[in-house]
């Protein structure tokens, strides 16, 4: 019995198998010496158990009397997180070799942090979900103080490991009173007692967890955390923290919404209603003052964080299908943004100011396209995929009965539409100024390259991911 | 040719990949290139593009040519022409080709310039061509970026402010259609517009945060769809956005945004208010044509303080437009082909008349009036062919300026006669900045020291008019050519509004009858 759980959980312990062993050989043996030797181990380990997961059998598997949940909607997640943590490892290689901080530790904590994630969205109990979260949130707090000697990283990490531990704790307490109430960690108990109404305690549990995991995907009103930590963080660290852990926890919330909460829809719809439409607005009307340029796609996560709640909004299988292309595209256009982010330096200093990029499209045309076809992405103008993604959730919260929150989303995109035009102003025409440098190596020239394509060419079909969504968002809600 | 709309298309966008990938360079060969590829691509989008009109058959009064493919989200990659936008396909690939001539003295970044009027020529044929909503909304919005560009890299002083303010304003018009759009899908379950033409969305009143909203869901779509293309129009009072991106963009900017980009709100009344909300539309028609009356009057009055020509070109497009959503809400046979002719004949006026500023700016550098004076003395061929443009702007029998706006008024007059009767002395308030514009400009003793030596045009520049002389005057006398291809359908049209709303009308009637 047991040896047919493991066969489920197999993927998550050849990775965690993968990074002890990592571990154990740094520091014993190589240490920092074979730091970009791992990085690119641990990216193609992802990348193959991306491929493995991908390819799998399909159907729903259960391990442990359904505590860990193998499902399409898990397997998608971890599809994407795997890969969008491989592609940041590998643009971040040469980042951190320059500036010397890149030690060994670092791939494997990223391990460990997807580790963590890929038992998050395959959680259906409590228990475990706690598990998956811990190990992934006390991954990143140490890999965003991975700059030992900056007092900007360390105070990242500091603030990042006290509001998550706050978060973390909110969602403990949450999780209790849910036990207490529903007698059972496991999320089909926790539906069958919800069955004929929420009980007030049980309520109270429910809104303790959404708490937990508002802290988590950086929702207004509980992003305080992000735009310190973006801008403390080494950038390729920031590049992570955006993309990766926002998929997990987002499927998180998901999954513990509908797998636990499905049969209760109208309890929690109005609070993501409300944590999204606060999101969206906050995260348009903050960034438009903001200077740099990684306080600003904090920013923008947030905003994109409210987007991709309205379809988690709407409650209906189409709602999570929405979300998760949402969140594919997101993380998709994340990658490429933060590649040229990283790249801008000017003597060998890495530059975060918006203003450096003035005129920057005189010298680096190629360049400058690929940003410039993001940034409309992301502002959600067609007929670039960033606007399939608004559309799917727009119908999403449509349908699900929320026309006014489809009304003040769009109103929040055209405010944040500002502050992207803004980039795209300085590259194309500001005034001349000294000159950035973006160096690319050719991993991270082809990242922007690939997420600026995908961008452009994904109007003729998505790529496909469709389906792929809605099968998996099937597998979610009945 | 079953691809043929697809290729008139896209046909542009090769150009654009051509130009991006093979041209290398920016010496005057690579900019010589750049144009000659941006003036061949044009031309042969143009003569591709007849090929459509050729067999056309205006007595069809459904979509013609259409093409079908799959796309996602249960979207439709449909496209398709009727007698109401083959004409507009038609001045987008005449006009374009005189557009890239224009900008032939243009030496900053000409590459780039060339690709941007390349792919925003594909995106506004898109418009016209779209038989689905979303792709429909696709072209429309797309065409922001390219004009956000233009404007920002190649416009003049203010042209930062100038194209953010056009950006924001049409894109917060625009994302309101969008929900509206979602709202259709969800209620009709298809994005298909000819099926929506006939889909009934629901017209009776209901009451929404305490307020009655008369006319249902029709109203509220209504609405949003009128946001969108009340701004792109533009209408008074949404018109601000238009005098500073006209002011700034250079003038083959200018000309597309005023020759094409917008009549496609004129164009998306057509497509989407009147035939899928006849009953909303019957309900607001009467504040559109009072928006418009007042449009045409006021933007007029602007117009005669001005001090800069293409500031004051601006206004009169506005006021122009007035005429047009005036005759599209008459919602009669005359008004609507008044109106979508006026729309194609604004198109080759407003065009030539933002070519004509760009030929003495090209010269001084300046576009304040007071800075010329006498131009005749010096350029009589640029006299001849800028009195014809002006004429045609006031409205002058024989002129294609004439034929629009004397038939939206019919039209208008039929419906509502005061409001016939304010715009009418928008017509004699044109011809008084038109005239007043050019007596300043042109005619007098040429005394100013700086325009001495300035020269007449350039057989380049004379090549760049004669196309739009010939259409107007053609125009001008024989109307017809216009009408002919228009009248089919949008007699179809009105007759469809007329039966939707008397429908709606007796629903109304044996409601009240039975409570």
């Amino acid at each position: 019995m047991v040896a047919a759980d493991l066969q489920i959980l197999l993927p998550e312990i050849v990775l965690s198998v993968y990074a002890m062993i990592a571990l154990l050989a740094g520091v014993y043996t190589v240490k920092d010496r074979a730091a970009p030797m791992l990085v690119w181990a641990t990216a193609a380990l992802m990348a193959l158990l991306a491929f493995w997961i991908a390819t799998g059998p399909s159907g729903t598997e259960a391990a442990f009397d359904g505590a860990f949940v193998s499902d399409g909607f898990a397997r998608f997640s971890k599809v994407v997180i795997l890969l969008a943590a491989a592609a940041v490892l590998l643009i971040s290689q040469d980042y951190m070799a320059r500036r010397d901080i890149l030690r060994f530790e670092y791939p494997i904590l990223v391990g460990l942090a997807v580790v963590g994630m890929m038992v998050m969205v395959s959680a259906g109990d409590l228990i475990v979900l706690y598990m998956g979260l811990e190990l992934q949130s006390l991954a990143l707090y140490v890999v965003a103080t991975l700059r030992r000697d900056s007092v900007r990283s360390t105070e990242a990490g500091l603030k990042y490991f006290i509001l998550g531990a706050l978060s973390s704790g909110l969602l403990l307490y949450g999780a209790s009173l849910t036990y207490g109430y529903a007698g059972t960690t496991l999320f089909t108990g926790i539906v069958a007692a919800a069955e004929d109404g929420v009980s007030l305690g049980l309520l109270f549990g429910l809104v303790f967890l959404i708490t937990g995991f508002a802290f988590k995907v950086s929702a207004a009103p509980f992003h305080m955390w992000t735009p310190d930590v973006y801008e403390g963080a080494p950038t390729p660290v920031t590049a992570f923290l955006a993309t990766a852990p926002k998929m997990a926890a987002m499927a998180l919330f998901a999954r513990v919404v509908h797998d636990a909460f499905g049969g209760v829809v109208g309890d929690w719809q109005q609070i993501v209603a409300f944590l999204s439409v606060v999101s969206m607005f906050l995260g348009a009307i903050a960034a438009i003052g903001q200077r740099n340029i990684k306080r600003l796609m904090a920013y923008s996560s947030i905003a994109h964080m409210g987007f991709a709640l309205m379809g988690l909004a709407a409650g209906t299988a189409f709602g999570v299908q929405a979300m998760l292309v949402y969140m594919a595209i997101y993380v998709t256009m994340n990658v490429g943004t933060f590649a040229f982010i990283l790249s801008m330096e000017r003597d060998g200093k890495p530059v975060t100011e918006i203003d450096a990029l003035q005129m920057y499209s005189t010298r680096e045309p190629l360049k400058a396209l690929a940003m410039l076809i993001l940034m409309f992405s992301l502002a959600g103008v067609p007929p670039l995929v960033g606007f399939f993604g608004k559309l799917y959730v727009l119908r999403a919260a449509y349908e699900g009965g929320l026309a006014w929150l489809a009304v003040a989303g769009v109103i929040a995109s055209v405010i944040g539409a500002f502050y992207y035009l803004r980039i795209v102003y300085f590259m194309y025409f500001g005034e001349e100024r000294e000159a950035v440098e973006t160096r690319m190596p050719p991993v991270v020239w082809g990242a922007l390259m690939a997420s600026a394509g995908i961008m452009l060419f994904g109007v003729v079909n998505l790529f496909g991911i469709e389906p792929l969504a809605a099968a998996a968002a099937a597998t979610l809600v009945d | 040719m079953e691809n043929l709309l697809s290729l008139t298309t896209f046909f542009p966008l090769v150009g654009a990949a051509i130009l991006a990938i093979f041209l290398r360079g920016d010496d005057a060969e690579a900019q010589r290139n750049a144009k000659w590829v941006a003036m061949g691509t044009t031309l042969a989008t143009f003569i591709i593009s007849l090929f459509i009109l050729f067999d056309f058959d205006p007595q069809d009064t459904g979509f013609q040519f259409v093409e079908e493919r799959e796309w996602l989200l249960g979207l439709t990659y449909r496209m398709g022409v009727d007698g109401i936008s083959v004409l507009f396909v038609m001045l987008t690939t005449f006009l374009m080709p005189l557009v890239i001539a224009a900008c032939w003295d243009v030496t900053h970044r000409v590459k780039e310039y060339m690709i941007a009027f390349l792919v925003l020529e594909t995106l506004m044929l898109g418009v016209f061509m779209a038989l689905d909503l979303v792709l429909f909304y696709l072209f429309f919005e797309a065409g922001l970026i390219p004009m956000f560009l233009i404007i920002g890299i190649w416009g003049g002083k203010e042209r930062i402010y100038a194209s953010f303010k056009f950006f924001l304003y049409t894109f917060l018009g625009s994302v309101l259609m969008l929900v509206a759009m979602v709202a259709m899908f969800v209620d009709a379950g298809t994005t298909d517009i000819p099926t929506l033409m006939g889909h009934n969305f629901g017209s009776e009143t209901f009451s929404l945060l305490g307020i009655q909203i008369i006319g249902g869901m029709q109203t509220l779509l209504w609405l949003a769809f009128f946001a969108s293309f009340a701004v792109k129009m533009p209408m008074w009072p949404v018109h601000t956005w238009l005098p500073d991106a006209h002011v700034q963009a250079p003038t083959a900017g200018s000309v597309v945004l005023a020759a094409i980009l917008l009549k496609m709100g004129g164009y998306g009344f057509l497509r989407f208010s009147l035939p899928m909300f006849p009953v909303a539309s019957d309900l607001l028609a009467p504040l559109v044509l009072w928006l418009s009356a007042i449009a045409i009057v006021y933007t007029s009055l602007v117009a005669l303080v001005q001090t800069d020509m293409k500031k004051l070109i601006a206004y009169s497009s506005v006021a122009h437009m007035g005429f047009v959503t005036m005759g599209i809400f008459a919602i009669n046979q005359q008004g609507l082909d008044g109106a979508i002719f006026q729309m194609l004949s604004h198109g080759f006026i407003s065009g030539a008349l933002f070519l004509c500023v760009g030929v003495i700016y090209d010269r001084m550098h300046t576009r304040e009036i007071d800075a010329y004076g006498g131009l005749v003395n010096r350029m009589p061929a640029y006299a001849l062919i800028f009195m014809l443009f002006t004429m045609a702007n006031v409205g002058l029998p024989g002129t294609s300026g004439f034929v629009g706006e004397f038939l939206t008024l019919v039209g208008v007059f039929q419906v509502n006669t005061w409001v016939a009767a304010v715009a009418a002395t928008g017509v004699i308030l044109s011809a008084g900045y038109a005239l007043w514009l050019y007596r300043r400009v042109v005619m007098g003793d040429l005394i100013k020291e700086s325009l001495k030596s300035i020269s007449d045009m350039t057989k380049r520049e004379k090549a760049i008019f004669a196309p739009l002389v010939v259409a107007t005057l053609l125009l001008g006398v024989y109307p017809a050519l216009i009408t002919d291809i228009i009248g089919p359908s949008v007699e179809a049209l009105v007759s469809q509004v007329e039966v939707a709303v008397a429908e709606h009308e007796t629903a109304t009637m044996v409601a009240e009858v039975q409570e």
